[in-house]
């Protein structure tokens, strides 16, 4: 089976982060790490190679930091690499980033393309979904698992409210991967050595910009939220605070 | 002729799934905003019952786009029925809530029509003839306002919670109803979905707890859960959890709370090292009292909280156990 798998690098969760000049977006002297749910959809990729044998690719776009991202996944056990690398991939929408990935992947035939269900960033939840349009294949979202069949696969699709179904589907497929799928695995220092080896293409911007457009959405601002809540921050020592506590539970809250 | 908002509502399981009245309202407020007309549509076999039960509402018009072929749900048929309709009746912006359904086909249906959805929107904004979408961005840390930079139709979906589904105005008359018969080719078609099945033996309900302590990944680790669970038991509450530790297998999948998991309105939320990413407050935040305890001041669900203490859980919650304690003995 050859699996693309499609990573994303996001802001830290805990990175504090700062508006830039232009209030559209975040200055970006911020610590980076891989988006969560597409480590998980890596992770499935990896297991399904090893269950069916195969390739793992894994692509990201951005400036030259994402390519950690990619490292890491090569030290994971990926086959090989390719970095859209330029600044400007990053404030490109998820239709745009779509077409660019379409665009890089052309002269490729996977079997299967992973996302993760959403990013951490912007959480728009979409990239996939609009990637299967564009190459025309049939697509399932937020999926909890994947197996191999004589038609093709049968994946979970996990449901709100605690409710699931299966569904199955041909291949060629792109399926957007839940967290939780799976358990996630640690590179080996045998995996980073070999990382070092391994191909990585890297994409310009001219490469694809024959494929995208103006983005049809725009970021006018960006800020710190409004707060609707008048949060009241209890402080003290430990005991102090617990105490504090119980005060507002029995004669604010009323459930003492 | 004034442009027009169509609504497209949810149906699953025989039931209009109740996050369709949040839409409606949004609708409403948006159509007495603009000046645009408010239609709606639900999509299915044999809706008709479903429009009928929006059509009660203030709204100009109901359809009820039909075919055989989109009973079960599937991407590919709800795309091609949603697309021949809009693309007849050409609205201006169309509204759906950001449900899993919808977020199954909707970036399909925008991509195949050339367009764009802006997702998750929590509100909107109307600043000189310009109409912005609001919605969350770096998990609730950061707002974002934006705007279309394309030709309509426009496509917007709503986080769940963003509008009062119970603020849904009632029409004086019932809206006429159509029925738009659409058409599914052979083939287009390519997923077979099975049935819908819960997982869970549902052994709590925690929809039904007054008090909730809910746990996430600051509990660090599963042996450190039994801490909140004695703050759980002294309050005479119910232990949750976010979706990771659930996942980790720490707690069971019914105690999870967040958009896969319960949606809860508790009287009191107590949430102990959970940074409040939107997965999770969507399934919370309707709580009356939201009390969190977190080491990092400047994590979302302080956005959220009625009574907040940034700290270590772990130093803060064996004295509160304490004096839970001793206020229930009567001290």
């Amino acid at each position: 089976m050859k699996i693309l798998v499609c990573m994303k690098q996001v802001p830290q969760k805990d990175a504090p982060l700062k508006l830039n000049e232009s209030g559209a977006w975040i200055r970006e002297d911020v610590s980076y790490e891989v988006n969560e749910p597409d480590a998980f959809a890596l992770e499935e990729a990896l297991r399904q190679k090893e269950k069916h044998g195969g390739e793992v690719v894994v692509i990201t776009s951005g400036p030259a930091r994402a390519q950690q991202v990619l490292r890491e996944a090569l030290a994971k056990g990926a086959d090989r690499a390719i970095h859209l690398e330029d600044n400007a991939f990053v404030g490109l929408d998820a239709l745009n980033t779509a077409r660019a990935f379409a665009s890089a992947i052309k002269d490729e035939k996977f079997d299967l393309i992973f996302t993760g269900l959403q990013s951490d960033d912007y959480g728009y939840a979409q990239t996939g979904v609009v990637l299967a349009e564009l190459l025309g294949w049939p697509h399932a979202t937020i999926i909890m698992q994947i197996e191999k069949n004589d038609a093709g696969i049968r994946v979970k699709r996990e449901l709100e409210a605690g409710y699931f179904q299966f569904v199955d589907m041909p291949l060629p497929a792109v399926l957007t991967i839940q967290s939780g799928i799976n358990k996630l695995r640690y590179a080996t220092l045998i995996g980073i050595k070999q990382a070092k080896n391994k191909p990585l293409r890297k994409v310009s911007m001219a490469d694809v910009q024959a494929a995208i457009t103006g983005n049809l959405q725009k970021i006018e601002r960006l800020y710190v939220p409004q707060k609707t809540k008048n949060t009241e921050f209890l402080e003290g020592s430990a005991n102090e605070v617990a105490k504090k506590l119980v005060d507002k539970l029995r004669n604010e809250v009323r459930v003492l | 002729m004034p442009d027009t908002i169509l609504v497209v509502v949810e149906q699953r399981e025989g039931k209009l799934n109740r996050v369709s009245w949040e839409t409606l309202t949004a609708g409403q407020a948006l159509a007495a905003e603009t000046g645009w007309t408010l239609e709606a549509a639900v999509v299915g076999s044999g809706v008709s019952n479903f429009a009928n039960e929006v059509a009660a509402k203030k709204v100009a018009k109901v359809y009820a786009v039909e075919s055989p072929k989109l009973e079960p749900y599937t991407p590919d048929a709800f795309s091609a029925a949603l697309r021949q309709f809009i693309e007849s009746k050409k609205p201006k912006l169309v509204l759906m809530p950001h449900t899993y359904q919808v977020r199954d086909f909707v970036p399909k249906l925008a991509t195949a029509m050339g367009r764009t959805a802006i997702s998750d929107c929590i509100g909107y904004k109307k600043e000189g003839g310009k109409l912005l979408f609001t919605r969350q961005m770096f998990q609730g840390k950061l707002a974002a306002d934006v705007s279309f930079a394309c030709d309509a139709p426009w496509f917007v979906t709503l986080q769940n919670g963003a509008f009062r589904g119970d603020k849904v105005e009632a029409g004086a008359n019932p809206a006429p109803v159509e029925t738009v018969n659409v058409q599914i080719a052979d083939g287009i078609i390519r997923n077979k979905p099975q049935e819908v099945f819960k997982e869970a033996k549902q052994a709590v309900d925690l929809t039904q707890a007054e008090i909730i302590v809910s746990v996430g990944r600051g509990i660090k680790e599963q042996k450190n859960i039994d801490l909140a669970k004695q703050l759980a038991e002294a309050l005479g509450g119910e232990l949750a959890a976010s979706r990771p530790i659930c996942d980790s297998g720490w707690l069971p999948m019914d105690r999870q709370i967040g958009s896969s998991g319960q949606t809860v309105a508790p009287k009191l939320y107590l949430a102990l090292g959970i940074s409040g990413a939107i997965q999770h407050i969507v399934g919370m935040k309707g709580a009356r009292t939201i009390i969190a305890i977190n080491k990092d001041s400047e994590a979302p669900i302080f956005e959220i909280a009625d009574y907040a203490v940034v700290g270590n859980l772990f130093d803060i919650v064996p004295p509160l156990i304490e004096e839970v304690k001793k206020a229930k003995a009567g001290a």
